[in-house]
């Protein structure tokens, strides 16, 4: 539960130096695009940061955004920024199980009413859908979104499918499932798409809610600008094999070797703004790209139904060839239709040829 | 459609389906109906070749005549610098060459796109000095109509608009790649049921005028 312990207090219990927590204010600073001279800012608001309670809703989901945030790296100040939130419920992470989890819910909600961030993960069957796709203590991921949104501050749709449906979403959609914002309307949402989304990514979304007391600049899909505002092509390494014309044709190719471009391969990096290419993965080890694979556009909208990962964002995404094969036949059909009416208009005409003799033309 | 990947999703999707079926149906029944009107036969014996003769004229009236180099200059030039250029982006750009193939299963080397880029710019420089002469040529002027404004229109913007998607000026990318892509279904469309179909008939129709002039047979 909420306590009066200050994020500062909390990083120093932790060890976390002055320095150590300088630099991760200017990394804050800089990643978010702020001027320098708002670090003592961040720095000053950070400190007397209290607590906020935060409930983690998770839905029709596969628990890869909880792993992404939670395993992929060592404890950084991002990652003890995210221990100091009192996390109340999040059936990953909590102890307590059945009644008592509701109950830690049903608890957060009434003692923080509308100062609570809700944390939402995972797509839900939409309001005309069968609840029972997906129920958790019986009750339909419909009601207790929005019943726990109610008393929210702001929520956070964390992931793909919560920000746009994602898999649930793709092409059928069995569970008639829609995005957080589709049924959420009268609160603040922050989308942080992804598949799964970037772990400083998500820190950095609660760290400005934390500095500022407000939500951050979002794009017109939602999403924060300072980490969506540029396209993973725009800030690709391999941008200058793009440039230069210069493509692997396959994954084992000599151009795959030499690291050019994979547009050809697939690659939905033009389409797709994201923070993989500055803020990458694993402690900055790498990213998709760099280790030799395309951008599958995970950040965006639809991008299941986004017409293959192996296929460039140059190719359509329906069966043209089939159409083009229908089209030529039912053009084949028209074009002699029109020929056999021509031909029969002609013979018409030459049967209705009179022929005239000199005699005849004389007597005129 | 509630967003730009929505929007690109469509162009990409049913959109290209449609043009692509409107442009084919097109294209092929007004082809057919032309070569089903038939010529008349011939029964005297041709002195010289019809078929060599035809493919000689083909290659021959892409050579301009003098007279016309001094007369039409800006036509000639332009004409054929927007043709070339036209050629070139839609055939050697390499996102234009992975279409073409998923399409048809062939596939060739792309040019730099840098070099894409300098014919691009010289291309839309091309079609605006066309349109300027078009407009300010009393005798062009008189013989235009709307349809030649049209076609101007529908061949222009999707040069413009891909070369504004290649840049990435508009914001976000989706939206400006869908607009290249819906301005490409509208010239797709458009085309065979107006003057841009000389695309599809004008190598025909100069074979058959040379062909005629090879025979060299008796008419009756």
């Amino acid at each position: 539960m909420v306590d009066s312990i200050t994020l500062g207090e909390s990083l120093r219990r932790q060890g976390v130096s002055r320095r150590g927590f300088m630099k991760f204010c200017a990394a804050t600073a800089s990643m978010m695009a702020l001027p320098p001279s708002m670090i003592p800012a961040i720095a000053a608001s950070l400190e007397k940061a209290r607590r906020p309670s935060v409930i983690w809703l998770s839905f029709q989901e596969c628990t890869g955004c909880t792993e992404s945030l939670t395993r992929s790296h060592a404890p950084t100040v991002e990652g003890l920024i995210f221990d100091h939130i009192s996390l109340d419920y999040h059936h990953t992470l909590q102890v307590a199980s059945g009644d008592q989890a509701e109950a830690a819910r049903e608890a957060a909600m009434h003692e923080n009413a509308g100062k609570y961030i809700v944390v939402v993960d995972g797509s839900i069957p939409g309001p005309d859908s069968n609840p029972g796709y997906s129920t958790i203590a019986g009750i339909s991921n419909y009601d207790m979104l929005m019943e726990t949104v109610k008393g929210a501050a702001a929520v956070i749709a964390v992931g793909t499918c919560a920000a746009y449906g994602g898999l649930p979403v793709a092409n059928p959609n069995p569970t008639r499932a829609v995005a957080i914002q589709d049924v959420v309307k009268d609160k603040p949402i922050v989308n942080v798409p992804g598949c799964p989304p970037i772990p400083t990514v998500i820190t950095g979304v609660l760290a400005h809610f934390l500095t500022f007391a407000k939500l951050p600049e979002l794009d017109s899909l939602g999403r924060p600008v300072a980490f969506y505002g540029q396209s993973i092509h725009d800030r690709c390494y391999r941008r200058p094999f793009y440039d230069k014309g210069l493509f692997a044709e396959t994954f084992d190719d000599e151009g795959a070797r030499k690291g050019w471009c994979l547009y050809r391969l697939g690659c939905k990096g033009p389409m797709t703004y994201n923070a993989c290419a500055t803020a990458k993965w694993n402690l900055g080890t790498s990213w998709p790209v760099e280790s030799g694979h395309g951008c599958l556009g995970c950040s965006e909208p639809n991008f299941w139904d986004a017409g293959g990962f192996y296929r460039a964002l140059s190719i359509p995404t329906s069966d043209v060839t089939r159409t083009a094969a229908a089209a030529v036949a039912a053009g084949a059909v028209i074009g002699v239709a029109a020929g056999l009416a021509n031909k029969a208009k002609k013979s018409a005409a030459a049967k209705q040829h009179q022929t005239v003799t000199v005699d005849q033309l004389g007597e005129g | 459609m509630e967003n730009s990947m929505d929007f690109l999703l469509w162009v990409r999707g049913p959109a290209f389906d449609v043009a692509v079926a409107i442009f084919l149906i097109g294209v092929v029944a007004r082809l057919l109906e032309i070569l089903l009107l038939g010529r008349k036969s011939l029964h005297s014996e041709p002195k010289g070749a019809e078929f060599s003769s035809g493919l000689a004229e083909v290659f021959k009236r892409s050579v301009p005549l003098p007279d016309i180099v001094k007369r039409g200059a800006v036509t000639l030039v332009a004409g054929y610098v927007f043709h070339i250029g036209l050629f070139i982006m839609l055939f050697l750009f390499v996102p234009h060459i992975e279409l073409i193939e998923s399409i048809i299963g062939v596939r060739w080397p792309g040019l730099p796109n840098p070099v894409v880029d300098a014919v691009t710019v010289i291309t839309l420089f091309a079609l605006i000095v066309l349109l300027v002469h078009r407009y300010i040529q009393p005798v062009k002027r008189m013989l235009s109509g709307f349809e030649d404004y049209f076609t101007w229109l529908v061949t222009f913007l999707p040069i413009l608009t891909g070369w504004l998607a290649y840049h990435r000026v508009v914001d976000p990318y989706p939206l400006i790649l869908g607009i290249h892509i819906l301005s490409v279904q509208l010239l797709l469309v458009v085309l065979p049921f107006t003057k841009l179909m000389h695309a599809f008939t004008l190598f025909l129709s100069r074979w058959y005028n040379g062909a005629t002039y090879g025979r060299r047979g008796v008419q009756s």
